[in-house]
């Protein structure tokens, strides 16, 4: 495992381009592009204000960066560096900007979700789309790019609007049985649209790609209801986290729940893993982690490398009592996020913030258990194998694999604390990200991921 | 006559008490003290029982006694003492043949009575034991009725208060549930209030939006642009086409299209799979249903005796089977009457099967009851303690290991001191020397061993070398005739001087010499 060099970065604004070759980093109201293989800097732009987005299109020869203060979108060609663009809202403020998936096409949505405009890069036509609704996930793209799903709100009711990527053409238009949508998802193999509802209300609805209702499913009333919703690679499973700490797995047949998993505080079963993360004395570094050595010794207490153990069951897992009487309590199933082999998804309970929780979705049961001492800012799978990476805010990054997990300690003068972290999509190198940095972190290839101090998982 | 009633002995007075009781109980008769002096009397004890027995009958009053005696004993039913009468007036004697039967009658009788006594006095005594003992008994049933009706009043007591508690239980549960059921009403109704407000709320902020995009659209703001530097290719190279009415049409008909299209794609994909797991699901229940008539149908051997229905039906089963499965094959396997006929004929096979496993089972159970031991099958309790001895011996096992490991981590862990270290040291040392010792006293053997051998192989040589040289010799001596032989010992490489070889050598020359004189000149160079 090697790290690169340490550079400027703002705002957590770190993207790989789709096709991997090139690395976009904004340091204020510059962009900076690297190759990713050698960081050079390829090219060098300069945009009008403080970037706050920036985004690929999907062939990765344009770049959008989105000042939305100031209401603009600048985009730049890789090609042509002497090519620019600018799209200025003016006054009608601008919230949020995407591409479209040709990379030919850009959704402006205004201030207030009053409207969204879509600019066209190679015609001289704007197209605006009416009542756009105000949530979470509004927009969503189909895996292939040819359709778009967008949730509306008219007359005080929610409806979903299907249109063709290529034309621009409306294909459906349908109401749905929402209170307040919160949010849509389109499945992997884009026939089945995923819909659900605000927390207050516990609803997912499954629409079929020509506005048909598949299925609705409800798994209790009253209670806060659905937090956050993953599909599986294969779109045989659709994972719901929910506020009562459950994750219900709903099957692409039946639709209908075939196990729901909870998170409770104490691990009993002792076929589960339970990897604890224990920090360790720098001076008798019995290093089996594989990294080079870091400048350690005169490094601050923060710095300590740590190793995982192993806790034999039962282990009980720190918890975080929520607070009463406050909106949006830390409690529930926050993060999902499925494996791109389909066969573990990894959750993350809010309650108990310092763990990632590992489910075998083969024999559908809890595999392991991950504990860090301070809570998980996020994870991410690898894209091309079941390897996770974790990261809690310190200069530690997690790795996980079926083989086994470690946790390496980021080299740099002073601290790096990782806040964030994106994977390349071939898997074999990682960025990442703190306030005011970023390095990249460089995998090898066919790397078994060694043991620290942890037996192989079974597979029993 | 009265005054013999009166007559009270001091002395005499106790003894008769005593005789008496033990006769009182048994014979109360009008005269009572009459008969029991009658009976005392009869009882020779004592002298004084003797002068008892003279206060009857003196030597004055014998005519008086012995009539009063046949006035007592005519009417007991006893013959007369007195002869026959021949005359009214004469005086009648005494028929002393007759009072000596009476008397011995009298005698049997009293024996008969006093073992009649005997035995009721016995079967009193038993009686009264039994009275005691089922007194006995009636008290400590008494007891036992009286605390088993305490207990059953305390236990009624009990199941009292337990069902007064249960009925306030199911009353608070019942007002818990109340609670809920309001609370849950109060909640729905406030969540469609707020849905109300929500609405309203929605409904002037809609206003205000689409008011506002009123003012944003008119504006014409002229900022609102973009300015690019050339318009670029579209993503898959063709060039944009006009938007007319007819081309509106014919896209929209075309997206449709292409939306059925990938919708009926992923239909038929999803399709292939579930036939294909159908498909094989249906084989693995066939499998299933053949394996289950292989077992089931080796019962066709058993005995007939035990031939009930469930063999009947297997083998009817397994014709049926086989022509089904021919069928079968020619079917599409997605057919509904196929796949009913499948899960009959499974559901059919696994209770014989079933049946079987629970004959087996009782059987089994049988045979531990009767306690028979059958060869192959181990009775449970000797499985059970051949696995605790297993259990035990692992144990054992495991913690020889562990104390091993322990003294092992010991011995690496007590690294840190030098002494020991170096007696440690040393101690090593030691059983390599030793180890050592003893090797080279092995290694000194063998080659002792080996110089004995060594010594027998070149003696087998030299005998060899020798017998060579003479088949030599004489093929020399045919060859070239008669001539003098100077055999030189030189050929003959000596190792060893070895007198045993040249003692053999002298010997073969000698007969050598006989069939041929041969100067023999034996040069001794050897070393």
């Amino acid at each position: 495992m090697n790290f690169s060099e340490v550079f400027k970065l703002s705002s957590l604004l770190c993207k790989f381009s789709p096709d991997g070759k090139y690395l976009a980093s904004c340091v204020q109201y510059r962009l900076v592009i690297r190759d990713v293989n050698t960081l050079q800097i390829l090219q060098l732009y300069t945009c009008l204000d403080q970037i706050q987005h920036i985004e690929w299109s999907a062939d990765s020869l344009f770049i959008l960066c989105a000042m939305y203060k100031r209401g603009l979108v600048q985009v730049w060609s890789l090609e042509q560096p002497e090519w620019h663009c600018r799209i200025d809202e003016g006054s009608a403020g601008l919230v949020a900007s995407c591409w479209s998936p040709d990379g030919r096409h850009i959704l402006n949505t205004t201030e207030f979700h009053l409207r969204i405009t879509v600019w066209s890069l190679c015609t001289k036509s704007v197209s605006y789309i009416k009542y756009p609704k105000a949530c979470q996930q509004g927009i969503a793209f189909t895996r292939d790019g040819r359709y778009m799903a967008l949730a509306e709100r008219r007359d005080c009711k929610d409806h979903v609007s299907i249109f063709v990527c290529s034309d621009w053409q409306l294909l459906r238009h349908f109401d749905t049985e929402t209170q307040d949508l919160a949010g849509i998802e389109w499945a992997p193999n884009g026939c089945v649209l995923a819909v659900w509802d605000t927390c207050l209300e516990y609803k997912v609805l499954l629409y079929s790609l020509d506005g048909r209702l598949l299925s609705a499913y409800c798994a209790y009333e009253w209670s806060l209801g659905v937090k956050a919703v993953a599909w599986s690679p294969s779109s045989q499973f659709l994972a719901v986290g929910s506020y009562d700490g459950k994750v219900r797995i709903l099957n692409h047949v039946t639709w209908k729940m075939i196990t729901e998993f909870g998170h409770p505080a104490t691990v009993n079963n002792p076929k589960t893993v339970v990897y604890k993360e224990a920090e360790k004395n720098p001076q008798l570094a019995l290093g089996r982690l594989a990294f080079p050595a870091p400048r350690a010794a005169a490094s601050p207490a923060s710095n300590t490398e740590s190793k995982y153990e192993i806790a034999s069951a039962p282990v009980s897992l720190q918890t975080l009592k929520p607070i009463a009487d406050r909106a949006n309590p830390k409690i529930g199933v926050g993060a999902l996020a499925f494996s791109p082999d389909n066969y573990f998804l990894a959750t993350r309970s809010d309650s108990v913030p310092n763990a990632v929780w590992i489910w075998d979705i083969q024999k559908l049961r809890l595999f392991v258990v991950l504990e860090q001492l301070s809570p998980v800012r996020s994870f991410q799978w690898d894209p091309q194998q079941p390897r996770l990476a974790i990261c809690t805010g310190g200069s530690k990054v997690y790795l996980w694999s079926p083989a086994g997990c470690l946790s390496v300690q980021v080299p740099g003068e002073g601290d790096f604390q990782v806040l964030s972290l994106c994977w390349h999509f071939s898997g074999d190198s990682m960025a990442l990200l703190s306030k005011d940095h970023f390095c990249l972190c460089f995998l090898e290839t066919e790397e078994r991921v060694g043991t620290a101090f942890g037996r192989p998982g079974d597979h029993t | 006559m009265g005054e013999w009633m009166t007559v009270t002995d001091p002395d005499l007075s106790s003894e008769s008490k005593n005789i008496c009781q033990y006769t009182s109980e048994t014979k109360m008769s009008p005269s009572s003290l009459y008969s029991q002096q009658v009976l005392c009397s009869s009882i020779p004890l004592s002298k004084n029982v003797h002068s008892f027995f003279s206060a009857f009958c003196t030597e004055e009053n014998i005519e008086q006694s012995i009539s009063y005696l046949d006035q007592e004993l005519t009417t007991f039913g006893f013959p007369s003492l007195y002869e026959e009468s021949k005359g009214k007036d004469t005086k009648r004697e005494l028929n002393i043949v007759a009072v000596l039967n009476c008397m011995n009658e009298l005698l049997v009788l009293q024996r008969k009575n006093l073992l009649a006594q005997e035995n009721v006095e016995t079967q009193n005594l038993k009686l009264g034991s039994d009275m005691d003992h089922l007194q006995n008994c009636y008290a400590k049933l008494k007891e036992q009725l009286e605390t088993s009706r305490r207990e059953m009043i305390g236990l009624q007591e009990r199941d009292r208060q337990l069902q007064c508690k249960n009925r306030n239980l199911h009353q608070l549960l019942k007002n818990e549930k109340d609670e809920v059921q309001k609370l849950q009403n109060i909640i729905a109704s406030r969540a469609t209030q707020y849905n109300h407000d929500m609405k309203r709320k929605e409904r002037e902020y809609n206003k205000l939006k689409e008011r506002l995009h009123q003012l944003v659209m008119n504006k014409k703001d002229k900022k609102i642009a973009m300015e690019v530097l050339n318009y670029v290719g579209r993503a898959d190279g063709k060039r944009g086409s006009w938007r007319t009415g007819k081309t509106e049409a014919s896209f929209f008909l075309r997206n449709e299209d292409e939306m059925y299209k990938i919708l009926l794609n992923d239909y038929e994909y999803r399709q292939k799979q579930i036939l294909m797991e159908n498909a094989e699901l249906k084989k693995v229940l066939q499998q299933m249903k053949k394996e289950m008539i292989s077992l089931l149908s080796p019962q066709k051997q058993k005995p007939r005796e035990r031939a009930d229905d469930s063999t009947g039906t297997v083998l009817s089963d397994a014709e049926e089977d086989a022509g089904e499965l021919s069928r079968e094959s020619l079917w599409d396997l997605s057919c509904e009457t196929v796949r009913e006929q499948l899960t009959n004929s499974i559901r059919k096979q696994w209770r014989i099967l079933k049946s079987h496993v629970e004959k087996l089972d009782n059987q089994v159970s049988k045979v531990h009851l009767e306690g028979f031991n059958d060869e192959d099958v181990i009775s449970r309790q000797d499985h059970e303690q051949e696995t605790e001895k297993l259990e035990l011996e692992i144990q054992q096992c495991k913690e020889m290991i562990k104390t091993q490991q322990q003294l092992l981590q010991q011995q690496l862990a007590t690294a840190c001191d030098d002494d020991t270290t170096s007696l440690l040291r040393d101690c090593y040392l030691l059983e390599e020397k030793e180890r050592l010792k003893e090797e080279w006293s092995l290694f000194k053997e063998q080659k002792k061993n080996f110089e004995k051998e060594r010594r027998s192989f070149t003696d087998a040589a030299i005998r060899l070398g020798l017998e060579v040289l003479i088949g030599t010799v004489l093929q020399y001596t045919r060859g070239h005739g008669r001539r003098s032989l100077t055999v030189c010992l030189t050929d003959l490489q000596f190792a060893h001087p070895n007198l045993l070889s040249l003692f053999l050598l002298l010997l073969l020359l000698r007969t050598f010499a006989r069939h041929v004189p041969v100067h023999l000149n034996i040069v001794p160079s050897m070393y």
